[in-house]
């Protein structure tokens, strides 16, 4: 699946832009605010039906107009998809897949698979457990709707007790019976969330380090492991142990909901010791061993979307990154960046069917390689 | 359009009375008043007797919570049906559904809702004490759970189950799985998964059809 021409009108700084003939390497270069982001948003919008980086799509519309368009031509071999998207405030958001409107927006989804890489990914190093979470949830989710259940029903079960357990303080009382129920329900839900994550993180582990070995040429040893609570002890037991804890702090405070990943630099947690272009290769890292695991489950390669992501790397990483992306395990990639000359000096080095873009003032030149 | 303003106190009472009614907003309610003013006044004053007659003498089974006429419903008064066979619901318009599909012959026990403490339902809100009652009096030999397939639902089931589990009873729930005549590819995940782990016996399925 690659992205043939893509074509925007109004939407985020752009009047109207068109681009069209999009090869494996596509590289959007300019100054700041130019909207190179805003390509690659685009190009998001027409997988996920919405934009990665601003959820009210009336704040998506070029100031002072009242529509935005999207479209996308992709090419699958021989077949062409064409997908159009057109937002107008007060009306419903219009999808259509080769001139057939959707019925469900979602119904969409996943019909062009793709990752995006963008510097707030570094949350998932140096942000709270729930990134993290999300991020194994996210990718477990795509291919194990029963997990995807078993999740929302764990969540709905937490507030449940959490809520019973206010209303104890509340009311000075303790009702074991009421209590052990949803405990019941619990235990349920989070020992199968447990195995599954246990059993993805297993096969995440050695895809991560292929990667991350690849990109730092072998010079470091990074190692991801799986904290869980249920680990020490089985479910049952550790929420009987905690009961009067969790009675005072009226919350419940052991389960699957305080998972989390430790990630390790030579043996020390990264966040705490890597540098940034180690953080930055770190969840380069992550977010492709994730590509990995979507291309398995859809069996095509997603499109690969990167913004930014050679600031705070060296010469040697952003070499080694484009090289592992422009083999064959990979698909059609776009790129950001300020620097043309970097840019050029990189794509120079190997035999890939690429293209360099210049945006400047609504206006996009092709460049010369 | 605001509604607001009304030209008439008495047609604001009457407007906003109506839209506390589920699923009836301002602009319904103002339709349906209007509707009401138009007909003659024997029809309304029928209308409105019926609500307060409703309100006033309708009674709830003794044995069951069920909806009756009389202090013990048809149901539950009924000797032709089997009391040792009590089916547990959520509400009446569940025991109403069931009695449509003509297959079941024992009695109904409505418990008034689910356990949601995040609705601060607890056990004391549903007819549960009722229910164990009637498990310790007579003789029960088998209780169907009957309610929605919701985790607030196989919480309750559950609550039932270890409350009454000393009575030496049967429990037994609904099946869950693909609708009849339902083809395969319109079924949720979830549903087609559970129906192929707990699928049934072919020979028993042909038997239960015969």
């Amino acid at each position: 699946m690659q992205l043939d021409s893509l074509n925007l009108v109004n939407f985020k700084n752009f009047n109207q832009l068109e681009i069209n003939n999009l090869l494996k390497i596509n590289c959007f270069v300019g100054k700041n605010g130019e909207g190179k982001t805003n390509l690659l948003d685009a190009i998001y919008y027409l997988s996920f039906t919405k934009s990665y980086f601003n959820t009210i799509d009336s704040e998506n519309i070029k100031y002072n107009n009242d529509f935005f368009v999207l479209q996308g031509k992709y090419k699958n071999s021989d077949e062409i998809i064409d997908v159009y998207c057109g937002v107008k405030p007060g009306h419903k958001k219009k999808f259509t897949l080769n001139k057939k409107t959707y019925k469900k927006l979602s119904d969409h989804i996943g019909l062009i698979p793709l990752v995006i890489i963008t510097p707030s990914d570094i949350n998932l190093i140096i942000g709270g457990s729930a990134v993290r979470r999300k991020f194994i949830d996210g990718v477990i989710s795509q291919f194990d709707k029963e997990y995807l259940n078993a999740l929302l029903k764990y969540n709905r079960v937490i507030e449940h007790r959490n809520k019973l357990l206010k209303q104890f303080a509340k009311n000075n009382i303790f009702d074991k019976d009421s209590i052990s129920v949803w405990d019941e329900q619990l235990i349920n839900y989070g020992n199968k969330i447990y195995k599954k994550r246990t059993d993805f993180i297993q096969k995440l582990i050695p895809v991560f380090q292929k990667f991350y070995s690849f990109i730092s040429d072998d010079n470091e040893r990074v190692e991801l492991f799986y904290k869980s609570q249920l680990t020490e002890a089985d479910f049952k037991s550790l929420l009987q142990k905690n009961i009067s804890k969790d009675t005072i702090l009226q919350y419940t405070s052991v389960g699957i909901h305080k998972d989390d990943l430790i990630l390790t630099l030579e043996g020390r947690q990264i966040k705490k010791i890597g540098s940034q272009g180690q953080k930055k290769t770190y969840f380069l890292s992550l977010k492709l061993a994730q590509f990995e695991f979507i291309k398995q489950i859809c069996g095509f390669k997603p499109l690969l979307l990167f913004d930014d992501v050679f600031d705070k790397l060296d010469a040697d990483r952003v070499s080694q990154l484009i090289k592992l992306v422009s083999d064959n395990n990979f698909g059609q990639i776009f790129i950001t960046d300020t620097s043309i000359d970097r840019l050029q000096k990189i794509l120079l080095d190997i035999d890939i069917p690429s293209k360099i873009y210049e945006l400047y003032n609504q206006t996009i030149t092709l460049k010369n390689k | 359009m605001d509604f607001t303003e009304y030209p008439s106190r008495l047609l604001q009472n009457a407007v906003d009375e109506f839209s506390k009614l589920p699923g009836i907003g301002k602009k319904t309610a103002l339709r349906l008043v209007l509707h009401i003013l138009h007909q003659n006044k024997d029809d309304v004053f029928k209308f409105g007797n019926s609500i307060i007659k409703l309100k006033n003498e309708i009674k709830f089974c003794k044995s069951c919570n069920n909806i009756s006429d009389t202090d013990i419903c048809k149901i539950c008064s009924n000797n032709s049906r089997n009391h040792s066979l009590i089916c547990v619901v959520e509400n009446i318009n569940d025991v109403m559904a069931i009695e449509q599909t003509n297959q079941f012959n024992g009695i109904y026990h409505v418990l008034g809702g689910v356990l949601s403490p995040m609705e601060g339902i607890g056990p004391d809100d549903l007819n549960i004490l009722s229910l164990e009652k009637k498990c310790k009096e007579n003789k029960v030999n088998e209780i169907i759970f009957a309610l929605s397939t919701t985790m607030e639902g196989d919480t309750t089931n559950f609550y039932i189950y270890k409350k009454l589990n000393k009575y030496n009873i049967k429990f037994t729930t609904i099946a869950r799985g693909i609708s009849i005549g339902d083809e395969i590819i319109y079924a949720d995940e979830i549903t087609l998964g559970r129906s192929i782990v707990n699928r049934i016996n072919y020979d028993e399925k042909i038997n239960a059809n015969i």
